[in-house]
């Protein structure tokens, strides 16, 4: 199929600004600052059923919304934290396809009236940076961003902020917390971003590949967007595949395609002979799904979208799809899920800080073969009374691996501990 | 340094555009703080008490504060170590592909264990956690001072390489 946010790979040279307006770059965003009301875009992002790519799956335009128009200035902050293991997609649209993502951002800041836009970069990502910045100053000197834009009165403004190192400020409001200086812990809501955010005011925080389909939706409007992808996940979607399958990578595909396509069509199958036992369709945070004789087929042929992940008993996230074979054990799996969380959590709530403490100390016990079944039963019990009791979804994420693992993998666990 | 009145213009001095720059971005003066860390972390490859204070002398913010965002964020480092920190990713993707043997043979390699610096003070091994390089491991990022780069699809010969060459390109500085 044709890409619609990874066109560096129709077009290598995209990420020049003068091939970028050769390919229509651009023109949606004259569009929108010359000739549309900014309520006529959110309305339009509204019915073109545009989803959250950054996990949640929350409608974009419905998002916008929630601005009260009686206090300003309004924010646009994009999250380009990029964080979740397994995920690298928001990644290769910077580095490859920089402008259709700028002009993404510089739309999404017209339609709610911010004259502000910030990008929040993991540190990691410092070259990715200093290369927007650049893709930045070449865009006011052309007149995309600036003041009185395309003869307007309208200015927008975009500006790069580097992270240093911590999952947890991919949660907005951590984010937030960040930008204004601070360590980044979650604020408690309510008030929502959309009318407490950065430095107080109303403010809109959107993933990187959300705002990167802007540009397509307001060129080809809802209906044109909605050709692709399912009625209540329209769209494309980049699927980031990783783990023991031969072609591991990014790949755009339309939201609803099949496990199948994405492991065996794209990913080659895999890797060395060996046979498929776990999916990870969210990163570290997902629900382990089982896949074995029984239940390959009804795994294979499910549509990876925001509906259908659930009926094989996890969910769709950033479609960080990382894939496990008979090689391993979900002891091993947890113990390394575990390591991550317990390093991520920001130590604001002690269900989170303490209870992945202790589910690290079990699920290493555990692993090495010193545990008894008594403390698989503790480790299932920590992760269930942490359950939906933090601020923010890293606690609750933590523990999605290690209950999924103990339920649907029981002899993983039967052989490791001590009769 | 432990006066107000003592407070060095370490910063100030050696980037004085760089840090008005950083204050000229934000409509608040604490949102500056981690662009000056890492300014503060650019050429010794840690952040001094000196520069902690400086900042927050210049923030307006209590040493303690500045010292806890330090603390907080894992790419700011608040003692000395290699020059160049080869920090490699272990997490789950990386793993399924082989990074932790590629983690212990590098180390094997280069004769220190992880969170060892070489004895000539040059390289630092690190394991951190999901760079987003999941399916080009093992890979590991290359911290210098305030600055980073990936290096993916690797093995311990080709690292092993690149640890030559940072060697001679350092005693080139030197010299």
């Amino acid at each position: 199929m044709t890409h619609i946010l990874f066109r560096h790979r129709d077009i290598p040279d995209i990420k020049n600004i003068a091939v970028y307006q050769q390919h229509a770059g651009f023109a949606a965003l004259k569009k929108a600052v010359t000739s549309l009301q900014p309520k006529q875009i959110v309305d339009e992002v509204k019915a073109s059923g545009l989803r959250g790519r950054g996990g949640a799956g929350f409608p974009t335009g419905v998002k916008w919304s929630f601005l009260p128009d009686t206090i300003w200035p309004h924010y646009v902050v994009c999250n380009a934290d990029e964080s979740e293991p397994g995920t690298f997609k928001d990644r290769e649209i910077m580095e490859s396809n920089p402008y259709q993502f700028l002009e993404g951002v510089a739309i999404a800041c017209f339609a709610v009236g911010a004259s502000e836009g910030y990008i929040y970069l993991r540190g990691e990502f410092y070259p990715i940076a200093r290369h927007l910045d650049a893709c930045i100053a070449e865009m006011e000197k052309a007149g995309y961003l600036g003041d009185n834009l395309f003869g307007t009165q309208v200015s927008i403004r975009i500006k790069t902020h580097l992270g240093a190192g911590a999952y947890i400020c991919g949660e907005e409001t951590a984010l937030l917390e960040s930008i204004e200086g601070k360590r980044g812990q979650p604020r408690l809501r309510p008030p929502f971003p959309a009318v407490v955010g950065l430095y107080g005011k109303p403010t809109v925080i959107n993933n990187v590949e959300t705002l990167s389909n802007l540009p397509y939706i307001v060129e080809h409007g809802a209906a044109g967007y909605r050709q692709f992808g399912s009625e209540k996940s329209p769209g494309t979607k980049i699927f980031s595949l990783s783990g023991n399958v031969n072609k591991p990578g990014n790949y755009e595909l339309p939201l609803g395609t099949t496990f199948r396509e994405l492991i065996f069509t794209h990913g080659g199958g895999i890797s060395d002979g060996h046979s498929l036992r776990a999916i990870m369709p969210a990163g570290a945070s997902s629900s382990i799904i089982r896949v074995d004789e029984e239940t390959f087929d009804k795994v294979m042929d499910t549509p990876m979208d925001y509906e259908n992940v659930q009926n094989v008993g996890s969910l769709l996230g950033s479609a960080s799809v990382i894939v496990i074979d008979d090689t391993h054990t979900m002891d091993w799996v947890i113990n390394k899920t575990i390591e991550f969380f317990k390093h991520e959590s920001c130590g604001k709530c002690t269900p989170c800080r303490d209870g992945n403490y202790w589910m690290l100390q079990l699920t290493e016990r555990i692993h090495a073969g010193h545990a008894s079944a008594g403390d698989v039963k503790l480790l299932d019990s920590v992760a269930a009374q942490m359950y939906g009791k933090c601020l923010c979804a890293l606690g609750d994420f933590s523990t999605m691996a290690v209950r999924t693992a103990i339920e649907r993998f029981p002899e993983d666990f039967e052989k490791k501990v001590k009769a | 340094m432990s006066s107000v009145d003592n407070i060095p213009n370490l910063l100030r001095d050696k980037y004085p555009e760089e840090v008005q720059a950083i204050f000229a971005k934000y409509p608040i003066k604490r949102s500056a703080v981690m662009p000056l860390l890492y300014l503060a972390q650019r050429e010794a490859g840690y952040i001094t008490k000196e520069s902690m204070a400086e900042i927050a002398t210049l923030l307006e913010l209590d040493t303690t504060e500045v010292a806890a965002i330090v603390g907080f964020y894992s790419m700011y480092h608040d003692e000395k170590a290699g020059k160049y920190r080869i920090q490699v990713c272990t997490d789950i993707s990386c793993a399924l592909r082989g990074a932790d043997k590629f983690l212990e043979h590098l180390c094997q390699n280069i004769g220190i264990k992880v969170g060892e610096t070489t004895p000539d003070g040059l390289v630092t091994i690190e394991e951190v956690k999901c760079l987003a390089g999941c399916d080009k491991a093992p890979m590991f990022q290359l911290q210098d001072g305030d600055q980073v780069s990936y290096h993916e699809n690797m093995t311990v010969d080709k690292t092993m390489e690149l640890v030559e060459a940072l060697k001679k390109a350092n005693l080139e500085v030197k010299e």
